[in-house]
């Protein structure tokens, strides 16, 4: 293939990413993050994935069979059990405002220096080489698929123009902000892209072999059988084969946690905290995928090449070409090359920022004539020396790869990176769990370890590509041979990394732990210490207080901020910060919380370390004591407590005079009820009052009457009189039920035997009336528990009202009860005049008439409606009606059960 | 006597005993009475029959007895009759109300029998 196009193609695919990465920041602009995404988080993690992964692996499973996999169990053992620990760092680092696992280990051991410059110095040391490798790969897969040699002549190495446009790139999204917790989203949608297209190309081709190539999984390995090479690989190997797994598996742990690239993508950028929750499965599964097809293809490298002299990490390129399937070849290359940039970019980035701040910034604010330019525009400054910083790491790691990686195997590098990165695991897991661990114990715990790793790992590299005589493998270090590089104080019997690994931890937490034990802590150690291990505890705490004393200007705070944030972010920050924590900022002395704050800000821009050195440098500082600091964050804490309290109490006031409203409301409303319902009573009682007093007063003035009227009118007066007293009992029994003076009784009641007795009362005035009554009462009707006379009542009135409305010698009543889903039903259906939709609810209300309203309801229906809606009420029921007019009414009420 | 013999009363009412008691006293003063249940009837008797004076209820199903005073005031063939409240709608706000919408007499129940006839008549002597 011609190189020039393979090469278009890499700088299209690289335009691609730089469209990815402003597309986000754009859109970070317009404040809808696409960054802040559980998915896009899962996905970035996957930049642990380098093209160590996605052409090592298969080289790895070639040459050592299964135990590749135990570097990605690791992770996922990470994201399972270690989940609290990551959770844990993440928060320290939000509260803190920490950029980088240098930063952390400085800031949890009284933001020391040196341990700042030593970690730095140790990723450093993982991260060229790490990068070299990468480069490696590219160039590498550019080599295979053009079929040319690398180039010796830098300038004609195709590598070094991808190198070239790395940096470009890593600057215009690394270095776009200062402060390093405005974290780099556009960067964070590029990675989350690549990861999707390395597993979709991993995929393509690993379908392609094996469903393609071959009849599937099975038939893959089946034929593996035939070949014995292969068969040796997949029997576990008897000597130290477990525990090769467990210190591989334990290296790929730690290195998940705290190699450079993957502190940056798990905590620096992160967004929020519940994004873990969804990574938790989502990035083990994207690990369970990207390594399904490995086998396959290692077994199918082996027996297609068998024989021949082909780079086994480079199988998934040689097999497409070999069937001479360009398209698949560059998709495949693409997703290699996707792979390698991905952890360069982000691995620069998170190397540069400690290279900045914890390298060279302190440098140069030490010395005084680079501090004065520092001072005249130092974000200007900071931004340079990260830009720098960025494409020192990468011109480095390209000449490591040029002139030192030829000789190895991809895999190898990348496990040598893991160990010495697995030597901040004392000084973070121990930082973070036990308060007594020193500086002093983390720095000869790091050296310590480090010495081990560049001994064990490191020497013997050196010797095998000719820089040092092989005498010191074979006889040891100044010929003793308890100190053979691969056989320390004569351990034999494990692989070299499990072997480093062994030997450098074991040193590395001896020191640290003997030596915390052995030394003091300084009082800023101690507090730091605290506000580590309690995070959680204080999390709030420490950022609303202050764990600082001292004396400094407001102004000389001021423009030290000013000169980072520049003047209007300054002011806005300082005008926050005041409003917020109620501090006045217009003070000659600056407030201690004020002086902090203004700290853990320039701390997210230039690191801990040199934040401390610019704060100190302005300010007078006084030690403050762990009790004092404690009782600082208490008090806050118990603050806050208060706090919350009286929110909750005034909450509860808020809600108590609503209630007291609305019960007021509720007063005035019955009250209104209460008058309507008395002038509605008169209004009722007046009525056959008249009738009464007007033929009375007939009656004695007229002697004269014929005896017919006479009687017609005296029996007029006694059904009036009736209808008076039939008022008066209701109103009262109504007001009884109303008031809930009433006992309603708890009696087992039959409804049948009610419904029996009902009819049974007014038979005889239906019989008078010519009005039949059916009844369709179901046979199982179930007994049920209230009140009967009450009950009786109900039924009394509905079928008296029935009567009532009945057509005179024609009419019929029909009675019909049923259970349904626990609840009784019981339908009074006559046949007489029917009342129209506007009436049928005001039939209920015993206050039919409000107060303007002079329409009356249909006569008849005094308060017994009304009464008996109140009765089923108590009885948790409900009464209801339906009705045409001319064609009678259907009276419904229902009962539960229980 | 004689001279009321030709006035026409109507009285309207749903309240059955109170039209007996009603139509009782007015027929034994020679009036001829006219009777109503509701306001919808009230309106074709009061068109077809043009009565002098009408007795009438407020609070009735359909059509109230405010509305039938309004129609027979504001009817030029009719504003001359005498509209006289039988209610029991009592209150002071009641009354006023009455009387803003036309009335010329309004009677509160239970009213006594001697007086309602005395005004009847009084009434009467006025509209010859």
């Amino acid at each position: 293939m011609n190189s020039i196009i393979l090469g278009i193609i890499s700088i299209y695919y690289l335009a691609f990413l730089f469209f990815v990465a402003y597309q986000a920041e754009q859109k970070t602009k317009k404040g809808k993050s696409v960054v802040s995404n559980a998915n896009i988080y899962s996905l970035s993690l996957a930049v642990y994935c380098t093209a160590w992964t996605f052409y090592g692996s298969v080289g790895r499973a070639t040459a050592d069979s299964i135990d590749f996999l135990a570097v990605y169990i690791g992770p996922t053992l990470v994201m399972f059990l270690a989940f609290p620990i990551l959770l844990k760092i993440i928060r320290i680092c939000k509260t803190q405002r920490l950029t980088s696992i240098a930063d952390f280990i400085s800031s949890r051991y009284g933001k020391n220096r040196s341990l700042g410059v030593l970690v730095t110095i140790i990723c450093l040391l993982s991260g060229i080489p790490y990068i070299a490798l990468q480069l490696k790969a590219i160039s590498n897969s550019f080599g295979i698929l053009t079929n040319s040699l690398s180039n010796p002549n830098i300038l004609t190495d195709h590598t070094f123009y991808i190198v070239i446009l790395l940096i470009v790139f890593t600057i215009l999204f690394g270095t776009r902000n200062v402060e390093a917790t405005e974290r780099h989203e556009g960067m964070v949608a590029a990675i989350a892209t690549e990861s999707i297209i390395k597993l979709a190309s991993f995929f393509l081709i690993g379908i392609f072999v094996t469903y393609w190539l071959f009849d599937g999984f099975q038939d893959i390995f089946s034929k593996a059988h035939l070949i014995d090479s292969i068969k040796k690989n997949f029997t576990m190997k008897q000597d130290g084969g477990m525990s090769m797994w467990f210190w591989h598996t334990f290296l790929a742990m730690m290195a998940f946690m705290f190699l450079p690239r993957q502190f940056q993508v798990a905590v620096v950028e992160n967004v929020d905290e519940k994004h873990l929750n969804r990574a938790m499965w989502l990035f083990p599964l994207y690990m369970l995928l990207i390594n399904i097809f490995v086998i396959p293809i290692s077994i199918a490298g082996g027996i297609i090449f068998s024989g021949k002299p082909v780079n086994t990490d480079m199988f998934v390129l040689s097999i497409p070409m070999h069937y001479s399937s360009e398209l698949l070849a560059i998709m495949t290359y693409i997703g290699g090359f996707s792979a390698a940039t991905g952890m360069i970019i982000v691995e620069t980035i998170a190397i540069s920022v400690m290279v900045s701040n914890n390298l060279l910034m302190p440098i140069f604010l030490g010395i005084p004539k680079s501090k004065s330019i520092i001072n005249r525009n130092p974000s200007a400054v900071v931004q340079y020396i990260r830009r720098f910083s960025i494409a020192l790491i990468i011109i480095l790691g390209y000449f490591y790869f040029k002139y030192i990686t030829e000789k190895y195997s991809l895999v190898s590098i990348g496990m040598t990176a893991f160990v010495v990165v697995a030597q901040f695991a004392p000084s973070v897991l121990g930082g973070i769990f036990w308060k007594r661990g020193t500086q002093k114990g983390a720095m000869a715990g790091l050296i310590g370890g480090t010495i081990i790793w560049f001994f064990t790992l490191i020497i013997p590299s050196l010797v095998s590509s000719g820089v040092l005589s092989d005498n010191i493998m074979n006889d040891g270090l100044f010929g003793n041979t308890l100190l053979k590089p691969y056989e320390l104080f004569g351990m034999t019997g494990m692989d070299n990394i499990s072997h480093s690994t062994f030997w450098s931890l074991f040193f590395n937490i001896t020191l640290y732990f003997f030596i915390s034990l052995c030394t003091k802590q300084t009082s800023l150690e101690h507090n730091q210490a605290v506000l580590f291990v309690d995070v959680f505890q204080y999390s709030k705490a420490i950022e609303n207080s202050t764990v600082w004393r001292g004396k400094a200007l407001v102004s000389d705070i001021k423009s030290l901020l000013e000169s980072f944030l520049g003047q209007n972010r300054t002011e806005r920050v300082v005008r926050m910060f005041a409003v917020r924590n109620n501090v006045n900022v217009q003070t000659r002395y600056a407030d201690a919380s004020f002086v902090n704050y203004s700290e853990k800000l320039l701390a997210g821009i230039v690191g801990t370390t040199s934040a401390r050195m610019m704060v100190s440098s302005v300010a007078k500082e006084e030690d403050i004591s762990l009790d004092e600091v404690v009782e600082i964050l208490k008090k806050s804490q118990e603050l806050m407590a208060v706090n919350k309290e009286l929110q909750q109490k005034s909450q509860e006031l808020k809600q108590l005079s609503e209630q007291l409203q609305a019960a007021n409301e509720q007063l005035l409303l019955t009250d209104k009820l209460k008058d309507d319902f008395l002038s509605t009573v008169t209004h009722e009682i007046r009525t056959p009052l008249t009738s009464i007093k007007a033929l009375s007063e007939i009656l004695y003035d007229n002697e004269d009457l014929e005896h017919g009227e006479r009687q017609h009118f005296l029996n007029t007066i006694i059904k009036e009189s009736d209808r008076l007293s039939r008022l008066i009992n209701q109103v009262l029994d109504l007001e009884k039920l109303e008031s809930g003076k009433v006992r309603v009784l708890n009696e087992t009641i039959f409804l049948d035997e009610i419904i029996e007795d009902a009819v049974e009362s007014i038979e005889q005035l239906a019989k008078d009336k010519g009005v039949k009554i059916y009844k369709i009462i179901d046979k199982k009707l179930p007994n049920f528990h209230g009140d009967k006379d009450r009950i009786m009542q109900v039924m009394v009135n509905l079928l008296s009202n029935a009567l009532k409305f009945s057509e005179t010698n024609k009419g019929t009543i029909t009675i019909t009860a049923y259970n349904e889903d626990s609840n009784l039903y019981v339908n009074v259906i006559d046949d007489g005049s029917g009342i129209s939709k506007e009436y049928q609810e005001l039939i209920f209300d015993k206050f039919y008439q409000a107060h303007d309203q002079t329409i009356k309801k249909p006569k008849g229906s005094g308060l017994g409606l009304a009464i008996s809606k109140r009765i089923l009420e108590l009885h948790n029921g409900k009464i209801w009606v339906e009705s045409e007019v001319g064609k009678g009414s259907k009276f419904s009420f229902t009962i539960p059960i229980e | 006597m004689n001279i009321q013999k030709n006035i026409k009363v109507l009285i309207v009412d749903d309240e059955p005993n109170i039209l007996l008691s009603l139509e009782f006293l007015m027929k034994k003063e020679g009036f001829i009475v006219f009777i109503a249940r509701d306001g919808e009837e009230a309106f074709d008797i009061i068109k077809r029959e043009h009565p002098k004076i009408v007795l009438l209820d407020i609070m009735m199903p359909k059509v109230d007895g405010y509305e039938v005073c309004k129609f027979i005031k504001q009817n030029t063939e009719t504003k001359e009759t005498k509209v006289v409240f039988l209610s029991a709608k009592s209150k002071e706000v009641d009354i006023e109300k009455g009387y803003s919408i036309g009335a010329d007499l309004y009677i509160p129940k239970p009213f006594s029998t001697r007086d309602l006839v005395k005004k009847i008549n009084l009434m009467a002597a006025e509209v010859i």
